[in-house]
């Protein structure tokens, strides 16, 4: 995908974020978000995507790592 | 009960109104013995008892009325002849409704009529199917002793001016049935009976006023009521009386009203609203009572085409050559970029069995969850709210739950346009019945709907907040409830997560969530917030009723929890008389989403990487699914201008008009190497597609529609499809066409498989559906009669859960270049993007989109009502007229998207709810200009749809 679309992707994603900030375990619930309704394709592209990548909100960044790490864990 | 009759028969009038009692009295009628329920009057047990008291002034859907003196009878023990239509059963009560002496009064009663009214029944359109003729044939008259030289009305002038019924005063008997029906059942109060004695004649609105320019709403319930031609369907007029009848289901709102549809031959005469149906009780609104014609409309087009380019003109071809190449190009792409390059988009507008197999071929015949539907753009906030919160997807009550509500909260929702006959429920809970007070009435709206005040209505409280700020608003409500200690602890420690609940509860308590705190954000007056909290919080049985100005905002899906949050804080769950009530605006959103429309979910609402469930599927189907969720529809429009996504099989929805940002959804379908569109006319999205099929109307097809209570509904074909195929066999053959053996051979089958893969539709099947009328899901082990409430034991999830709602902001900011906010919306006789109601007579009331501006900002614009303007927001721009008015607030402007020529979505913008990417409609920062013509988008779009349409070897194209 375009830079436009990790650009945006990034968006939603610190959309995401600011709106599950007050969750007891933000991060967890923003992963759990982004695995649910994601393809793998947005998942990748954001997380392979440097400027995007680097446009996360910490909350966000965090609930990223979550998701790589678990879709490591699960061989994707 | 009958769904389909061979001949033409009204259907079965009692007189006077079903009474509920739990009481019966048993009494003797012309010697029959008959029980009843207490309050019934001897006219309803008359007809009960298969008896038939004449009448002419009553009517089983009004109030007793007791003014035409036909219904006379006697009875033992009483002196005089009482009304019938007046008079109560007693136990024991012994009646004889036919009499000489009874028989002397009818006749002379009847002549005075039959004195004053024009004898040229041979000639009325009502011949044969008129309640008059019928009552003077039943009293037995003969001659007319009184003559017809004296003064009368038979030289009145008719009123021709609505475009669907006529009025004709010198066919009229003034028995009010008309100003009743405006009165009880619409609640709008357009007629009257002006005058005093002789001079006694209906009127709508003022003397100078006529049916069209008057208040009338065209809801048809003044036609229906009247016993003679007076008021008269134009199509009865020109077609002649029907000859046969089958019930069915409306296609416009998520109401989904009932209705019969009187044919003669092939042809609608009228759709008349029935009487049983459960979710309308027999009302209407002008959209399905008469904006029917476009299903018969030149613009349909009947044979399938294809094309290689959008550049070329459209070729007709067979459909085996049609579905051959759609499937070639299928085939092709997919052996080229892969499964993930393929998509589909379901509609709310088509049956649940046609839905369930645009799913099903894309999962199963794509092989990808690349599917979406139109829901996506509406009520996707609603499915997720609802099922975080509550456990389901759904709303919670039945409609005629309202009737036990005493405080009605309507936040984002339009009723009166969006959902007319509901509205009219509503208001009739909401203005006083005899010693009954109405339901108190909170409106959270950016504008002065017509619901905040209207005769005999007034909004309680009108909180007219700043667009984008509903969760500020709800969150303070719950903050008034929980620190003023109004709160149900009880209720909440019973039935909700009580840690969840503190957390909460310390959330919405701080400072920074009162209504004082974030009046600067809202624009609302804390005073009115913290009223509107204790009444929804102490009035009673409070329901919150909800549209798409909760939806579509980027925290569509943190309103809609916000909402549950207030509901289960207050114990407004789980009985009759609250709840939360998502108010959906097409016919199916409901269906649609219950049958695994969206990406991530299969039907039921459960979620594709849940092993057991695909399981189920794939068991029943033979291949395998997919366990990661598929594209959402602007992920597929930003995949395809990557490059990624590259065909979708479109069916019944129109995405370029409908959908946020339109040059972004030009940009993704143009992008495309092969759109499908499956749809009734050439739309907008038709105008970048390659394959075009040719769909049915709800009137050429049998299957089902789910409505906003969760009603599953029959729709019956009541004429043959004029493309030859119901939309379910035209999606069966493009699936066969790409390799799947599907044999359904009745849309009855697919319901069967939806109920074995569906455990909230498990026992839903065609034959219980015509035996009972309809269901409520859940049906099943369970629920075996349906659920009309839910949660009345329980959240379906176990613990109702609240979540705490921050006020987010939304990115979408005015500034200096767009300083007004835009809020989009419906209009009462236009329906979505007007594809069908633009179709029909309907464009009387609602020829174009209008800005409604508020006087002082159109003022600093030297802008006038009628003027054109300029809306432009960083998206683009569009032009159309101004209507200045104070029904919007200053800051705030307002606009329908009802039509491609305006193309409203070219100006809103790609910023969506954050849980959902249900677009934000509903807040858009615009500038206004005065304006000299069309944009140049508009230009550019005017020629591409003009090249577009061209079918080679047509001398005509069609015009959308």
């Amino acid at each position: 995908m375009s830079g436009h679309t990790a650009a945006k992707l990034a968006m939603m994603a610190n959309q995401i974020a600011r709106n599950l900030a007050l969750e007891p375990e933000p991060a967890r619930a923003m992963a759990d978000h982004v695995i649910a309704f994601w393809t793998s394709r947005m998942i990748d592209t954001l997380l392979t995507d440097d400027d995007a990548a680097s446009s996360l909100l910490p909350l966000a960044a965090d609930a990223m790592a979550r998701v790589k790490a678990a879709r490591a864990a699960h061989g994707a | 009960m009958g769904y389909e009759h061979h001949d033409y028969r009204r259907q079965p009038d009692f007189g006077t109104p079903e009474v509920r009692s739990e009481r019966h009295v048993t009494c003797f009628i012309d010697g029959r013995e008959v029980t009843v329920p207490e309050g019934t009057t001897v006219m309803r047990a008359a007809a009960l008892s298969g008896g038939s008291i004449p009448k002419l002034c009553a009517t089983d859907s009004l109030k007793q009325f007791g003014s035409c003196r036909l219904c006379l009878v006697e009875i033992d023990g009483m002196r005089g002849t009482p009304a019938s239509c007046t008079t109560p059963v007693a136990e024991g009560m012994k009646v004889h409704t036919q009499t000489p002496r009874l028989q002397k009064l009818r006749r002379g009663v009847m002549e005075l009529y039959i004195s004053d009214h024009p004898l040229d029944c041979l000639t009325c359109s009502a011949n044969n199917d008129c309640e008059l003729q019928d009552q003077a044939a039943a009293v037995g008259l003969r001659d007319v002793r009184y003559g017809y030289a004296g003064e009368n009305h038979l030289g009145a002038a008719p009123d021709l001016s609505n475009p669907y019924f006529d009025f004709d005063p010198s066919k009229c008997i003034v028995c009010s049935r008309c100003v009743r029906a405006c009165d009880e059942v619409q609640g709008t109060l357009a007629l009257t009976i002006e005058g005093r004695g002789f001079e006694s004649k209906v009127s709508a609105g003022l003397a100078s006023d006529s049916f069209l320019s008057s208040e009338c709403v065209s809801c048809g319930a003044c036609v229906q009521a009247c016993p003679t031609a007076t008021l008269q369907e134009k199509a009865v007029k020109e077609i002649g009386k029907p000859e046969r009848t089958v019930v069915t289901t409306c296609a416009y709102c998520g109401v989904g009203c009932t209705f019969r549809a009187e044919m003669r031959g092939e042809q609608v005469v009228r759709m008349v609203p029935w009487k049983d149906g459960k979710a309308n009780r027999g009302h209407s609104c002008v959209k399905g009572r008469f904006a029917w014609g476009y299903a018969q409309h030149q613009d349909r087009i009947l044979s399938p085409m294809i094309r290689e380019s959008i550049d070329q003109p459209w070729r007709e071809v067979s459909w085996e050559e049609a579905l051959s190449y759609a499937a070639g190009q299928i085939g092709r792409i997919r052996e080229t970029y892969g499964r993930n390059a393929l998509g589909g988009i379901t509609s709310s507008r088509c049956t649940n069995e046609e839905t369930f197999l645009v799913q099903k071929l894309v999962r199963a015949g794509f092989g990808t969850n690349n599917v979406d539907t139109c829901a996506r753009v509406c009520h996707s906030p609603t499915g997720y709210g609802l099922k975080t919160t509550f456990g389901t997807s759904a709303g919670t009550q039945d409609f005629d739950s309202v009737e036990d509500s005493d405080v009605i909260l309507v936040i984002g929702a339009n009723p009166t346009d969006g959902h007319p006959v509901f509205a009219s429920r509503m208001k009739r809970r909401l203005r006083p019945n005899g010693s009954k007070a109405g339901a108190k009435l909170i409106v959270i709206d950016p504008r002065r709907t017509d619901l905040v005040r209207s005769p005999h209505i007034e909004a309680d409280f009108h909180l007219p907040l700043r667009p984008g700020t509903n969760v500020a608003v709800l969150t303070a409500m719950a903050h008034v409830i929980v620190t003023e200690g109004l709160a149900n602890e009880a209720f909440i420690r019973e039935r909700c997560d009580w840690d969840e609940y503190r957390h909460w509860a310390e959330f919405v308590s701080a400072e920074r969530n009162s209504p004082e705190f974030l009046a600067p954000v809202t624009g609302v007056d804390p005073e009115a917030i913290r009223g509107a909290a204790r009444l929804y919080a102490t009035g009673g049985n409070a329901a919150i009723y909800y549209g798409l100005g909760v939806t579509e905002h980027s925290q569509g899906s943190s309103t809609v929890m916000a909402i549950a949050n207030l509901a289960m804080a207050t114990g407004n769950i789980g009985r009759r008389g609250v709840g939360v009530n998502p108010l959906r605006g097409q016919n199916n959103v409901q269906g649609a989403c219950d049958m695994g429309s969206f990406p991530h979910e299969l039907s039921g609402y459960r979620h594709v990487s849940d092993a057991a469930t695909r399981a189920l599927f794939e068991a029943e189907w033979g291949v395998a699914i997919d366990p990661e969720p598929g594209l959402r529809i602007p992920n597929m429009l930003d995949a395809a201008t990557d490059g990624q996504f590259k065909a979708i099989y479109i069916q019944g929805e129109d995405i370029l008009q409908s959908d946020p940002d339109t040059k972004h959804v030009a940009a993704g379908l143009a992008a495309m190497e092969c759109v499908i569109v499956h749809d009734l006319f050439l739309n907008e999205t038709a105008n970048y597609a390659h394959v075009f099929l040719p769909g049915s109307t709800f009137l050429e097809k049998n299957g089902t529609f789910t409505n906003a209570e969760r009603r599953i509904q029959p729709v019956r074909k009541v004429m043959e499809p004029l493309n030859g195929y119901e939309d379910w066999q035209v999606t069966q053959e493009l699936a066969r066409a790409i390799g799947l053996d599907w044999n359904y051979t009745h849309p009855s089958q697919i319901m069967d498989e939806i109920a074995r893969l569906t455990p909230t539709f498990a026992g839903v099947n065609y034959r219980r559906l015509d035996e009972e009328g309809s269901l409520q899901w859940p049906v099943n082990a369970a629920a075996p009669d349906g659920s009309p409430i839910m949660h009345v034991d329980g959240f379906v999830r176990g613990k109702g859960k609240f979540v705490v709602t921050d006020y987010v902001p939304t990115d979408e900011r005015t500034g200096p270049r767009f300083p007004l906010l835009l809020t989009t919306g419906r209009i009462l006789s236009q329906y979505n993007v007007g594809a069908q109601t633009r179709r029909t007579a309907n464009t009387v009331w609602h020829a174009e989109d209008l800005l409604e501006i508020h006087p002082t900002d159109a003022e600093n614009r030297g802008v006038k009502s009628g003027d054109w303007v300029k809306l432009a927001s960083r998206s683009g721009e569009t032009t159309l007229r101004a209507l200045v008015t104070d029904r919007v607030a200053p800051g705030v402007v307002y606009t329908t998207f009802h039509h491609p020529a305006t193309q409203a979505n070219v100006v809103t913008t790609d910023y969506s709810d954050w849980a959902t990417n249900c677009p934000e409609y509903k807040v858009t920062a615009v500038q206004v200009t005065p304006s000299n013509g069309p944009s140049e988008w508009q230009e550019d779009y005017q020629a591409l749809s003009a090249r577009s349409r061209r079918i080679a070897g047509s001398a005509m194209e069609p015009a959308e």
